[in-house]
């Protein structure tokens, strides 16, 4: 009795079953599926930009770090030279300062010099002017006797010798 | 979680008690017509198809639904008429009654010409076909809610995850296409995904609203012959229809040595008959499944009724046995609707993957 398969329902089966299955296979199950699968394409895609989206930043990073790291360098470099620049420019000028002091102590002497020759044969003028009259005094002033003339004469020379020493 | 449990538990409770008390009366019912116990005819009633749903029986007055009869009688033409006009079989409407006994026993039944009993073109909504309408219905509603949110909420451009029953759903559906589907069939698992997930669902609700013992579930639809047979049907055609060249010229020209094909065609013969055993294979096994794990429980339950006569104690004891024992078949039920329906589907899924053979060069490769 139970396995015979009766008419009415069988009817009934075939027709509940056939419209099941064509409504839900044409309006049903794909859209479920076909929506589900566009997620998870739309989810991998999304996976894949971030991904790619990291490299990138990834990479950025690096390259800035780059740029930093050779900034740095640069910097180091530069204060070195500005360094160097300096130690050169003051000892330049410091050498600089020397030579034009020590040419200006060679004018000063040499005018020195030139004031002291000067000096020296401006002295010896008025010595020989002195000398010449003295002379001439000694000359007009009575020469006595000779040996007050010769007393004098030792008494200039000497006087001379010992102004001219 | 622990209110759940307890929510659960009570639930089952609630069903037990519901199906012991709906099977106790009729029950009484039987006893009042025959005064002893036919476990056999018992269970057997209980699971054959009636043109009424009986309900319970309250006191002395039977509560029904009465089911519309549809016959087409020898020369009275196509009836329509409700089944309380036979009065629980009682009584005869225009030519036709319900058979007492014989071959077409429990089923209406008319007098031809020359007297002899025949059976009418009958497509009466029975039971069966009742609960099978309900469950169609329930299976079309619970989908297209789901197809429809998708349809309201998300786009190619800008998907959503549904929450809640439709995200449950989902990962149902999903999980039956992913992993019972696509690697059964293969490659060209898409185009009868539609079929596959439909003919899950169909059996599982279908299952699941056997073992509800309200009214309008707890008929034993996928336990019906006539059920699997139109399933096993469906798959039978969707196999044969899309197999490939090479599935044909494999069934009538196989890869065996010459003698077996000429002059006795031995090979073509049993892959032609494997061609129609492998869906009635099908057929039987989801019908055999549920109609036995329905008479499991309908056995348990009469086990209280019998041990009756062997005084109170024994009657307390085995009622107690009985309850726990039917609360345990209970929940291996549930978990039988999902593996048969899934035994099934997947099965089918095979058999349409077989079908798509690939020609024999492509297959050394690998």
């Amino acid at each position: 009795m139970l396995l015979q398969p009766e008419a009415g329902l069988l009817f009934w089966m075939f027709l509940s079953f056939g419209i099941v299955f064509a409504v839900l296979a044409k309006f049903g199950f794909p859209i479920i599926t076909k929506m589900v699968e566009d997620r998870n394409a739309y989810i991998e895609k999304s996976l894949d930009a971030a991904k790619e989206a990291n490299k990138q930043l990834a990479h950025i990073k690096e390259q800035s770090e780059a740029i930093l790291a050779s900034a740095r360098e640069e910097q180091v470099k530069i204060l070195k030279d500005a360094e160097s620049t300096r130690t050169r420019i003051i000892n330049e000028s410091k050498e600089l300062a020397r030579a034009e002091g020590l040419k200006e102590l060679e004018e000063l002497r040499k005018q020195m010099r030139l004031e002291k020759e000067d000096a020296i044969k401006d002295i010896r003028r008025q010595v020989a002017g002195l000398s010449v009259d003295i002379a001439e005094k000694i000359i007009r002033n009575n020469l006595n006797s000779n040996t007050e003339q010769m007393a004098m004469i030792d008494r200039l020379i000497d006087e001379s010798m010992v102004s001219k020493s | 979680m622990n209110s759940r449990l307890k929510y659960i538990f009570v639930l089952v409770c609630l069903f037990v008690i519901g199906s012991t008390s709906s099977y106790a009366s009729s029950e009484e019912h039987s006893l009042e017509g025959e005064k002893s116990l036919n476990v056999k005819e018992l269970i057997l009633d209980h699971l054959a198809d009636s043109y009424q749903w009986h309900i319970t029986t309250w006191g002395d007055h039977q509560i029904v639904v009465s089911l519309p009869v549809i016959v087409k009688g020898e020369n009275s033409g196509w009836n329509v008429f409700s089944s309380a006009r036979f009065d629980h079989g009682h009584a005869a409407y225009k030519g036709f009654y319900i058979a007492q006994e014989g071959d077409y026993k429990g089923k209406i039944v008319e007098k031809n010409a020359s007297g002899e009993e025949i059976r009418p073109w009958d497509i009466s909504i029975t039971k069966n076909a009742f609960a099978l309408i309900v469950c169609s219905i329930i299976t079309l509603v619970l989908i297209m809610s789901v197809a429809g949110w998708y349809k309201k909420n998300s786009t190619a451009e800008n998907p959503k995850a549904p929450k809640g029953f439709i995200g449950f759903m989902e990962m149902f559906i999903m999980s039956v296409n992913d992993d019972i589907i696509k690697p059964c069939v293969g490659k060209n698992y898409k185009k009868f995904a539609p079929y596959l997930l439909t003919t899950f669902f169909f059996i599982f609700i279908n299952n699941i609203a056997g073992l509800i013992p309200i009214f309008p579930f707890g008929a034993t639809v996928t336990g019906n012959i006539a059920v699997t047979f139109v399933l096993a049907l469906f798959t039978l055609v969707i196999v044969n229809i899309f197999g490939t060249k090479e599935y044909w010229k494999e069934i009538f020209w196989p890869d065996v040595p010459t003698w077996l094909k000429i002059p006795i065609p031995i090979m073509p013969a049993i892959e032609l008959v494997g061609v129609f055993t492998k869906p009635f294979a099908l057929m039987i096994r989801l019908f055999a499944n549920i109609l036995a794990g329905h008479s499991i429980v309908l056995g348990l339950v009469c086990l209280i009724f019998v041990t009756v006569k062997l005084g109170t104690g024994i009657n307390a004891s085995m009622t107690v046995v009985s309850v726990v024992l039917t609360i345990f078949i209970s929940f291996v039920e549930i978990l039988v609707a999902y593996i048969q329906a899934y035994v099934f589907t997947m099965l089918s899924a095979v058999f349409i993957g077989l079908a798509q053979v690939e020609p024999h060069h492509a297959k050394k490769h690998d």
